[in-house]
Protein backbone atom coordinates (compact mmCIF):
# COMPACT_ATOMS: atom_id res chain seq x y z
CA UNK A 1 0.00 0.00 0.00
CA UNK A 2 1.36 3.39 -1.32
CA UNK A 3 0.66 6.33 1.81
CA UNK A 4 0.19 9.45 0.99
CA UNK A 5 0.63 11.76 3.97
CA UNK A 6 -1.46 14.17 5.04
CA UNK A 7 -0.67 16.87 7.25
CA UNK A 8 -4.36 19.24 6.54
CA UNK A 9 -2.64 22.17 4.88
CA UNK A 10 -0.91 19.86 2.21
CA UNK A 11 -2.18 18.98 -1.04
CA UNK A 12 -2.50 15.00 -0.48
CA UNK A 13 -6.01 14.96 -1.65
CA UNK A 14 -4.69 15.73 -5.59
CA UNK A 15 -2.18 13.45 -5.25
CA UNK A 16 -4.84 11.03 -4.09
CA UNK A 17 -7.10 11.73 -6.86
CA UNK A 18 -4.23 10.96 -9.47
CA UNK A 19 -3.25 7.53 -7.98
CA UNK A 20 -6.94 6.22 -7.85
CA UNK A 21 -7.47 7.78 -11.61
CA UNK A 22 -4.66 5.49 -12.11
CA UNK A 23 -6.07 2.31 -10.19
CA UNK A 24 -3.80 2.33 -7.60
CA UNK A 25 -4.28 1.31 -4.09
CA UNK A 26 -3.63 4.63 -1.87
CA UNK A 27 -4.48 6.31 1.43
CA UNK A 28 -4.10 9.03 3.24
CA UNK A 29 -1.23 8.83 6.18
CA UNK A 30 -1.15 11.04 9.40
CA UNK A 31 0.32 8.86 11.98
CA UNK A 32 3.19 7.14 12.60
CA UNK A 33 1.23 4.00 13.53
CA UNK A 34 -0.13 4.05 10.00
CA UNK A 35 3.22 4.31 8.25
CA UNK A 36 4.45 1.21 9.67
CA UNK A 37 2.84 -1.32 6.96
CA UNK A 38 3.12 1.05 3.49
CA UNK A 39 5.45 -0.12 0.75
CA UNK A 40 6.09 3.33 -0.24
CA UNK A 41 5.60 6.99 0.72
CA UNK A 42 4.80 9.95 -0.62
CA UNK A 43 5.13 13.67 0.89
CA UNK A 44 3.38 15.79 -1.24
CA UNK A 45 3.75 19.62 -0.13
CA UNK A 46 2.90 23.25 -0.66
CA UNK A 47 2.88 26.57 1.74
CA UNK A 48 6.22 27.25 3.30
CA UNK A 49 9.07 25.06 4.72
CA UNK A 50 8.74 25.87 8.12
CA UNK A 51 4.99 25.04 8.24
CA UNK A 52 5.64 21.81 7.13
CA UNK A 53 8.24 20.87 9.08
CA UNK A 54 5.74 22.49 12.13
CA UNK A 55 3.19 19.64 10.86
CA UNK A 56 5.53 17.23 10.45
CA UNK A 57 6.67 17.56 13.76
CA UNK A 58 3.41 17.80 15.60
CA UNK A 59 2.28 14.59 13.92
CA UNK A 60 5.37 12.68 15.16
CA UNK A 61 6.25 11.12 11.99
CA UNK A 62 9.98 12.01 11.66
CA UNK A 63 11.34 9.32 13.52
CA UNK A 64 8.93 6.96 12.16
CA UNK A 65 9.91 8.45 8.43
CA UNK A 66 13.53 7.96 8.96
CA UNK A 67 13.14 4.47 10.03
CA UNK A 68 11.35 3.32 6.87
CA UNK A 69 13.80 5.39 4.70
CA UNK A 70 17.46 4.73 6.08
CA UNK A 71 16.03 1.65 7.90
CA UNK A 72 13.79 -0.28 5.85
CA UNK A 73 14.25 1.26 2.70
CA UNK A 74 11.10 1.98 1.97
CA UNK A 75 10.74 3.81 -1.48
CA UNK A 76 9.68 7.44 -0.92
CA UNK A 77 8.65 10.19 -3.11
CA UNK A 78 8.50 13.74 -2.13
CA UNK A 79 6.97 16.46 -4.04
CA UNK A 80 7.58 20.45 -3.75
CA UNK A 81 7.99 21.32 -0.49
CA UNK A 82 7.98 17.32 0.39
CA UNK A 83 11.19 18.39 -1.95
CA UNK A 84 13.06 20.96 -0.43
CA UNK A 85 12.57 19.89 3.24
CA UNK A 86 14.93 17.37 2.70
CA UNK A 87 17.51 19.54 2.83
CA UNK A 88 19.71 21.02 5.27
CA UNK A 89 18.24 24.34 5.22
CA UNK A 90 15.68 26.58 3.34
CA UNK A 91 16.25 29.96 3.24
CA UNK A 92 12.59 30.58 3.25
CA UNK A 93 11.89 31.71 7.18
CA UNK A 94 16.07 30.26 7.66
CA UNK A 95 14.28 27.16 8.39
CA UNK A 96 16.15 23.84 9.29
CA UNK A 97 15.03 20.73 7.97
CA UNK A 98 15.19 16.88 7.56
CA UNK A 99 18.66 17.19 6.73
CA UNK A 100 18.32 13.48 5.05
CA UNK A 101 20.23 15.06 1.96
CA UNK A 102 23.50 17.34 1.96
CA UNK A 103 22.23 21.16 0.78
CA UNK A 104 20.19 24.35 0.61
CA UNK A 105 16.98 25.71 -0.52
CA UNK A 106 17.49 28.71 -2.01
CA UNK A 107 15.37 31.44 -3.73
CA UNK A 108 14.83 32.22 -7.20
CA UNK A 109 16.69 35.90 -8.00
CA UNK A 110 17.38 38.03 -11.34
CA UNK A 111 15.29 38.88 -14.03
CA UNK A 112 12.55 36.46 -13.57
CA UNK A 113 8.80 36.38 -11.66
CA UNK A 114 8.20 34.91 -8.66
CA UNK A 115 7.01 32.66 -8.10
CA UNK A 116 7.86 30.18 -11.30
CA UNK A 117 4.15 28.98 -11.99
CA UNK A 118 3.28 27.31 -14.95
CA UNK A 119 4.68 24.12 -17.18
CA UNK A 120 8.59 24.08 -17.85
CA UNK A 121 10.95 21.44 -19.28
CA UNK A 122 12.91 18.96 -17.08
CA UNK A 123 15.73 17.57 -18.63
CA UNK A 124 16.72 13.75 -17.14
CA UNK A 125 20.09 13.17 -16.80
CA UNK A 126 20.22 9.39 -16.96
CA UNK A 127 18.15 6.36 -16.51
CA UNK A 128 15.93 5.24 -13.93
CA UNK A 129 13.36 2.80 -13.08
CA UNK A 130 11.46 5.64 -11.67
CA UNK A 131 11.17 7.30 -15.42
CA UNK A 132 10.19 4.29 -17.04
CA UNK A 133 8.46 5.30 -20.64
CA UNK A 134 9.04 9.15 -19.92
CA UNK A 135 11.32 10.66 -22.95
CA UNK A 136 15.00 12.75 -21.96
CA UNK A 137 13.01 15.92 -21.71
CA UNK A 138 9.41 16.30 -20.75
CA UNK A 139 6.93 19.01 -19.67
CA UNK A 140 5.61 18.93 -16.01
CA UNK A 141 4.14 21.75 -14.19
CA UNK A 142 5.62 23.72 -11.34
CA UNK A 143 4.40 25.91 -8.57
CA UNK A 144 7.76 27.65 -6.32
CA UNK A 145 10.07 30.38 -5.40
CA UNK A 146 12.57 28.28 -3.76
CA UNK A 147 15.06 25.24 -5.44
CA UNK A 148 17.42 23.04 -3.89
CA UNK A 149 20.69 23.22 -4.06
CA UNK A 150 21.96 19.38 -3.26
CA UNK A 151 25.66 19.26 -1.99
CA UNK A 152 26.18 16.41 -4.09
CA UNK A 153 26.16 16.30 -7.93
CA UNK A 154 25.34 12.88 -8.17
CA UNK A 155 21.75 13.01 -6.67
CA UNK A 156 20.37 15.41 -9.44
CA UNK A 157 18.34 13.50 -11.31
CA UNK A 158 16.87 16.05 -13.62
CA UNK A 159 17.37 20.06 -14.30
CA UNK A 160 15.31 23.00 -15.70
CA UNK A 161 15.71 26.36 -16.34
CA UNK A 162 14.37 29.06 -14.62
CA UNK A 163 16.85 32.36 -14.87
CA UNK A 164 19.25 29.86 -13.88
CA UNK A 165 19.37 26.00 -14.22
CA UNK A 166 18.38 24.41 -10.84
CA UNK A 167 17.75 20.64 -9.87
CA UNK A 168 13.85 19.73 -10.55
CA UNK A 169 14.51 15.80 -9.35
CA UNK A 170 16.61 14.23 -6.85
CA UNK A 171 17.46 10.17 -6.69
CA UNK A 172 19.20 8.60 -4.05
CA UNK A 173 18.56 5.45 -2.76
CA UNK A 174 14.88 4.68 -1.68
CA UNK A 175 14.53 8.30 -1.57
CA UNK A 176 12.77 10.42 -4.88
CA UNK A 177 11.88 13.42 -5.34
CA UNK A 178 10.49 16.26 -7.56
CA UNK A 179 10.31 20.14 -7.74
CA UNK A 180 7.52 19.83 -9.95
CA UNK A 181 4.04 18.92 -9.19
CA UNK A 182 3.86 15.50 -10.97
CA UNK A 183 0.25 15.18 -9.89
CA UNK A 184 -0.60 17.98 -11.73
CA UNK A 185 1.57 17.35 -14.98
CA UNK A 186 -0.89 15.51 -17.16
CA UNK A 187 0.25 12.27 -18.96
CA UNK A 188 4.13 12.39 -18.18
CA UNK A 189 3.63 13.22 -14.57
CA UNK A 190 0.95 10.49 -14.11
CA UNK A 191 3.61 8.54 -15.92
CA UNK A 192 6.51 8.96 -13.01
CA UNK A 193 3.81 8.75 -10.22
CA UNK A 194 2.81 5.33 -11.90
CA UNK A 195 6.33 4.46 -11.91
CA UNK A 196 6.95 4.80 -8.33
CA UNK A 197 3.88 3.43 -7.66
CA UNK A 198 5.50 0.05 -9.44
CA UNK A 199 8.92 0.63 -7.88
CA UNK A 200 6.71 1.10 -4.38
CA UNK A 201 5.18 -2.64 -4.73
CA UNK A 202 1.79 -0.73 -5.40
CA UNK A 203 -1.12 -2.86 -6.23
CA UNK A 204 -3.10 -2.16 -8.96
CA UNK A 205 -6.16 -3.49 -10.78
CA UNK A 206 -5.62 -5.45 -14.07
CA UNK A 207 -7.93 -2.74 -16.35
CA UNK A 208 -5.37 0.04 -17.04
CA UNK A 209 -7.82 1.46 -19.58
CA UNK A 210 -10.43 2.28 -18.22
CA UNK A 211 -9.06 5.62 -16.56
CA UNK A 212 -8.03 8.33 -19.21
CA UNK A 213 -6.40 11.80 -17.59
CA UNK A 214 -5.47 14.67 -19.41
CA UNK B 1 8.64 30.02 -18.88
CA UNK B 2 6.54 29.02 -21.62
CA UNK B 3 2.69 31.20 -21.40
CA UNK B 4 0.37 29.93 -20.13
CA UNK B 5 -3.39 29.19 -22.04
CA UNK B 6 -6.19 29.40 -19.74
CA UNK B 7 -9.85 28.74 -20.55
CA UNK B 8 -12.10 30.13 -17.82
CA UNK B 9 -15.48 28.06 -17.04
CA UNK B 10 -17.70 30.73 -15.29
CA UNK B 11 -20.35 28.55 -13.70
CA UNK B 12 -24.07 29.03 -12.27
CA UNK B 13 -26.48 26.45 -11.44
CA UNK B 14 -23.99 23.56 -12.14
CA UNK B 15 -23.80 25.17 -15.99
CA UNK B 16 -20.74 26.87 -17.76
CA UNK B 17 -22.24 30.49 -18.81
CA UNK B 18 -20.83 33.04 -20.52
CA UNK B 19 -21.08 36.98 -19.13
CA UNK B 20 -21.22 39.80 -20.92
CA UNK B 21 -19.64 42.74 -19.37
CA UNK B 22 -20.29 40.87 -15.81
CA UNK B 23 -24.28 41.05 -16.60
CA UNK B 24 -26.72 38.92 -18.90
CA UNK B 25 -25.62 35.10 -18.22
CA UNK B 26 -26.27 32.84 -21.33
CA UNK B 27 -25.76 29.33 -20.25
CA UNK B 28 -23.36 27.15 -22.52
CA UNK B 29 -22.67 23.89 -21.24
CA UNK B 30 -21.43 21.13 -18.22
CA UNK B 31 -18.25 22.21 -16.59
CA UNK B 32 -17.14 18.82 -16.23
CA UNK B 33 -17.35 18.08 -20.57
CA UNK B 34 -16.06 21.34 -21.10
CA UNK B 35 -13.02 21.17 -18.82
CA UNK B 36 -11.92 17.64 -19.56
CA UNK B 37 -12.04 18.26 -23.45
CA UNK B 38 -10.04 21.65 -23.20
CA UNK B 39 -7.50 19.42 -21.19
CA UNK B 40 -7.41 17.40 -23.49
CA UNK B 41 -7.01 19.92 -25.99
CA UNK B 42 -3.63 21.06 -24.27
CA UNK B 43 -4.75 23.76 -22.00
CA UNK B 44 -2.24 24.43 -19.65
CA UNK B 45 -4.76 24.91 -16.45
CA UNK B 46 -8.20 25.42 -15.63
CA UNK B 47 -9.88 28.25 -13.97
CA UNK B 48 -13.64 27.59 -12.74
CA UNK B 49 -15.45 30.63 -11.13
CA UNK B 50 -18.76 29.78 -9.94
CA UNK B 51 -20.90 33.18 -10.27
CA UNK B 52 -23.00 34.15 -7.19
CA UNK B 53 -21.76 31.46 -5.48
CA UNK B 54 -22.90 33.08 -2.05
CA UNK B 55 -26.64 31.92 -3.77
CA UNK B 56 -25.66 28.64 -5.13
CA UNK B 57 -25.57 25.65 -3.53
CA UNK B 58 -22.06 25.65 -2.01
CA UNK B 59 -22.50 21.72 -2.03
CA UNK B 60 -22.93 21.77 -5.27
CA UNK B 61 -19.66 23.80 -5.96
CA UNK B 62 -17.86 21.12 -4.37
CA UNK B 63 -19.24 18.37 -6.04
CA UNK B 64 -18.48 19.04 -9.42
CA UNK B 65 -15.23 20.95 -8.44
CA UNK B 66 -14.56 17.08 -7.16
CA UNK B 67 -15.94 15.37 -10.18
CA UNK B 68 -13.81 17.67 -12.63
CA UNK B 69 -10.33 17.20 -10.67
CA UNK B 70 -10.99 13.76 -10.39
CA UNK B 71 -11.18 13.42 -14.81
CA UNK B 72 -8.40 15.96 -15.26
CA UNK B 73 -4.59 16.04 -14.11
CA UNK B 74 -3.51 19.67 -15.00
CA UNK B 75 -4.18 22.68 -12.62
CA UNK B 76 -7.77 23.39 -11.17
CA UNK B 77 -8.18 26.87 -9.67
CA UNK B 78 -11.56 27.80 -7.89
CA UNK B 79 -12.92 30.87 -7.38
CA UNK B 80 -16.09 32.87 -7.16
CA UNK B 81 -17.25 34.36 -3.73
CA UNK B 82 -14.79 32.51 -1.49
CA UNK B 83 -15.30 34.53 1.63
CA UNK B 84 -13.66 32.36 4.69
CA UNK B 85 -10.98 30.06 5.44
CA UNK B 86 -13.41 27.04 5.86
CA UNK B 87 -14.51 27.59 2.28
CA UNK B 88 -10.81 27.65 1.32
CA UNK B 89 -10.16 24.37 2.64
CA UNK B 90 -13.42 22.29 1.29
CA UNK B 91 -11.90 23.36 -1.96
CA UNK B 92 -8.24 22.25 -1.12
CA UNK B 93 -9.59 19.07 -0.34
CA UNK B 94 -11.90 18.80 -3.25
CA UNK B 95 -8.76 18.55 -5.28
CA UNK B 96 -8.58 22.34 -6.40
CA UNK B 97 -4.57 23.18 -6.90
CA UNK B 98 -5.77 26.66 -6.17
CA UNK B 99 -7.74 28.93 -5.26
CA UNK B 100 -9.04 32.57 -6.68
CA UNK B 101 -9.99 35.25 -3.76
CA UNK B 102 -11.81 38.87 -5.28
CA UNK B 103 -14.40 40.76 -3.30
CA UNK B 104 -13.90 39.06 -0.15
CA UNK B 105 -9.87 40.23 -0.45
CA UNK B 106 -10.70 43.56 -0.61
CA UNK B 107 -13.39 43.76 2.47
CA UNK B 108 -10.82 41.60 4.40
CA UNK B 109 -6.93 41.64 3.53
CA UNK B 110 -6.39 39.18 6.27
CA UNK B 111 -8.31 36.47 4.49
CA UNK B 112 -5.26 36.74 2.02
CA UNK B 113 -2.58 36.79 5.14
CA UNK B 114 -4.58 33.17 6.67
CA UNK B 115 -4.60 31.69 3.50
CA UNK B 116 -0.91 32.07 2.94
CA UNK B 117 0.03 31.04 6.32
CA UNK B 118 -2.38 28.24 6.21
CA UNK B 119 -1.67 26.91 2.59
CA UNK B 120 1.10 28.67 0.97
CA UNK B 121 0.84 31.62 -0.97
CA UNK B 122 1.86 29.68 -4.57
CA UNK B 123 -1.38 28.26 -4.51
CA UNK B 124 -3.35 31.83 -3.94
CA UNK B 125 -4.62 33.42 -6.81
CA UNK B 126 -5.77 37.11 -6.17
CA UNK B 127 -8.72 38.07 -8.96
CA UNK B 128 -8.82 41.88 -9.46
CA UNK B 129 -11.42 43.66 -11.49
CA UNK B 130 -10.37 46.62 -12.43
CA UNK B 131 -11.66 49.74 -14.54
CA UNK B 132 -10.58 53.29 -15.50
CA UNK B 133 -12.51 55.90 -13.58
CA UNK B 134 -13.14 58.01 -16.33
CA UNK B 135 -11.64 57.76 -19.85
CA UNK B 136 -9.45 60.47 -19.36
CA UNK B 137 -8.63 59.72 -15.74
CA UNK B 138 -4.60 58.48 -14.67
CA UNK B 139 -4.47 54.74 -13.10
CA UNK B 140 -7.20 52.34 -12.56
CA UNK B 141 -9.48 51.46 -9.61
CA UNK B 142 -10.39 48.21 -8.25
CA UNK B 143 -14.42 46.83 -8.69
CA UNK B 144 -15.60 44.07 -6.36
CA UNK B 145 -18.60 42.46 -6.62
CA UNK B 146 -18.72 41.33 -9.71
CA UNK B 147 -17.38 44.57 -11.17
CA UNK B 148 -20.97 46.51 -9.72
CA UNK B 149 -19.25 47.71 -6.91
CA UNK B 150 -16.54 50.55 -6.95
CA UNK B 151 -14.01 50.60 -4.06
CA UNK B 152 -11.66 53.73 -4.43
CA UNK B 153 -8.86 51.48 -4.30
CA UNK B 154 -5.99 52.20 -6.54
CA UNK B 155 -5.04 49.00 -8.96
CA UNK B 156 -1.28 49.23 -8.29
CA UNK B 157 -1.51 50.06 -4.52
CA UNK B 158 -3.89 47.29 -4.25
CA UNK B 159 -1.12 44.63 -6.57
CA UNK B 160 1.91 45.40 -3.92
CA UNK B 161 -0.13 45.23 -1.20
CA UNK B 162 -1.05 41.74 -2.22
CA UNK B 163 2.29 40.87 -3.49
CA UNK B 164 3.41 41.92 -0.11
CA UNK B 165 1.26 39.97 2.03
CA UNK B 166 2.42 36.55 -0.02
CA UNK B 167 -0.46 35.98 -3.12
CA UNK B 168 1.25 33.79 -5.73
CA UNK B 169 0.06 35.82 -8.97
CA UNK B 170 -3.00 38.05 -10.06
CA UNK B 171 -5.85 37.50 -12.07
CA UNK B 172 -6.30 40.82 -13.75
CA UNK B 173 -10.21 41.50 -15.64
CA UNK B 174 -10.87 44.42 -17.36
CA UNK B 175 -14.56 45.16 -16.66
CA UNK B 176 -14.15 47.85 -19.78
CA UNK B 177 -12.63 44.97 -21.69
CA UNK B 178 -14.50 42.28 -20.61
CA UNK B 179 -17.01 40.52 -23.28
CA UNK B 180 -16.14 43.49 -25.97
CA UNK B 181 -13.82 41.11 -28.13
CA UNK B 182 -11.63 43.97 -28.84
CA UNK B 183 -8.80 42.92 -26.88
CA UNK B 184 -7.11 42.75 -23.30
CA UNK B 185 -6.40 46.12 -21.79
CA UNK B 186 -2.79 45.59 -22.09
CA UNK B 187 -1.83 49.27 -20.56
CA UNK B 188 -3.34 48.04 -17.79
CA UNK B 189 -1.69 44.84 -17.87
CA UNK B 190 1.53 45.90 -18.45
CA UNK B 191 1.46 48.59 -16.07
CA UNK B 192 0.42 45.47 -13.06
CA UNK B 193 3.01 43.29 -14.80
CA UNK B 194 5.82 45.58 -14.44
CA UNK B 195 4.94 46.73 -11.02
CA UNK B 196 5.05 43.35 -9.42
CA UNK B 197 7.24 40.54 -9.68
CA UNK B 198 4.14 37.78 -9.70
CA UNK B 199 3.31 36.36 -12.99
CA UNK B 200 -0.41 38.12 -14.12
CA UNK B 201 -3.26 36.34 -16.06
CA UNK B 202 -4.61 38.55 -18.50
CA UNK B 203 -8.54 38.21 -18.76
CA UNK B 204 -11.33 40.35 -20.61
CA UNK B 205 -11.74 41.16 -23.91
CA UNK B 206 -10.01 38.28 -25.93
CA UNK B 207 -12.14 37.95 -29.53
CA UNK B 208 -8.93 37.33 -32.26
CA UNK B 209 -5.93 35.71 -32.29
CA UNK B 210 -3.62 38.29 -32.24
CA UNK B 211 -5.03 39.65 -29.12
CA UNK B 212 -3.24 36.86 -27.26
CA UNK B 213 0.39 37.77 -28.16
CA UNK B 214 -0.40 40.75 -27.80
CA UNK B 215 -1.01 40.80 -24.11
CA UNK B 216 1.88 38.86 -24.07
CA UNK B 217 3.93 41.03 -26.05
CA UNK B 218 2.54 44.52 -24.79
CA UNK B 219 0.93 43.80 -22.05
CA UNK B 220 3.91 41.20 -20.42
CA UNK B 221 1.01 38.72 -19.29
CA UNK B 222 2.08 35.67 -18.44
CA UNK B 223 -0.93 33.81 -19.00
CA UNK B 224 -3.79 34.40 -20.96
CA UNK B 225 -7.47 33.69 -19.91
CA UNK B 226 -10.41 33.18 -22.32
CA UNK B 227 -13.91 31.52 -22.23
CA UNK B 228 -16.72 32.01 -24.60
CA UNK B 229 -14.03 32.46 -27.57
CA UNK B 230 -13.17 29.26 -26.40
CA UNK B 231 -16.61 27.69 -25.35
CA UNK B 232 -17.95 28.74 -28.61
CA UNK B 233 -15.29 27.17 -30.98
CA UNK B 234 -14.20 30.56 -32.35
CA UNK B 235 -10.34 29.05 -31.37
CA UNK B 236 -9.40 25.90 -30.02
CA UNK B 237 -6.47 25.84 -27.57
CA UNK B 238 -4.18 24.74 -30.21
CA UNK B 239 -4.89 27.81 -32.95
CA UNK B 240 -4.23 30.19 -29.93
CA UNK B 241 -0.68 28.06 -29.09
CA UNK B 242 0.35 27.90 -32.74
CA UNK B 243 -0.24 31.69 -33.27
CA UNK B 244 1.68 32.42 -30.10
CA UNK B 245 4.67 30.21 -31.16
CA UNK B 246 4.48 31.81 -34.96
CA UNK B 247 4.99 35.09 -32.76
CA UNK B 248 8.02 33.65 -31.12
CA UNK B 249 6.64 33.57 -27.45
CA UNK B 250 7.09 30.09 -25.69
CA UNK B 251 4.18 27.59 -25.44
CA UNK B 252 4.16 23.88 -24.47
CA UNK B 253 2.94 22.84 -27.73
CA UNK B 254 5.65 21.15 -29.07
CA UNK B 255 7.10 17.68 -28.47
CA UNK B 256 10.47 18.53 -26.73
CA UNK B 257 11.76 15.56 -27.87
CA UNK B 258 11.33 15.40 -31.84
CA UNK B 259 10.20 18.85 -32.39
CA UNK B 260 6.97 17.78 -33.24
CA UNK B 261 3.94 19.11 -32.94
CA UNK B 262 2.27 16.70 -30.09
CA UNK B 263 -1.27 18.58 -28.93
Amino acid sequence: MIGVIDYKAGNAPSVLNALRALNIKAELVSTPEALRPLTGIILPGVGSARATMDSLRELRLIPALEEKVFGEKTPFLGICIGMQILMEYSAEGETPCLGWLKGRVERFDGAVRIPQMGWNEVAFRRRDPILANLKEKEYFYFVNSYYVRPAAEEVVLATTNYGREFCSMLAWGPLYATQFHTEKSGAAGLQLLKNFALLAGGERDADETSHCLF
Amino acid sequence: MNVRVIPCLDVKDGRVVKGVNFEGVREVGDPVAFGKHYAQEGADELVFLSIAAAQEDWTRVLSLVKTLTSQISIPLTVGGGLATLGQVEEVFAAGAAKVSISSAAVKNPDLLTQVVKRFGGERLVLAVDAKRPAPAAAGWEVYINGGMTPTGLDLLTWVAQAEQIGVGEILLTSIDADGTQDGYDCEMLRAVSEHVKLPVIASGGAGKLEHFREAVQKGKAAAVLAASLFHFGTYSIREVKEDLAAAGIPVRLYNLNSGQVWL
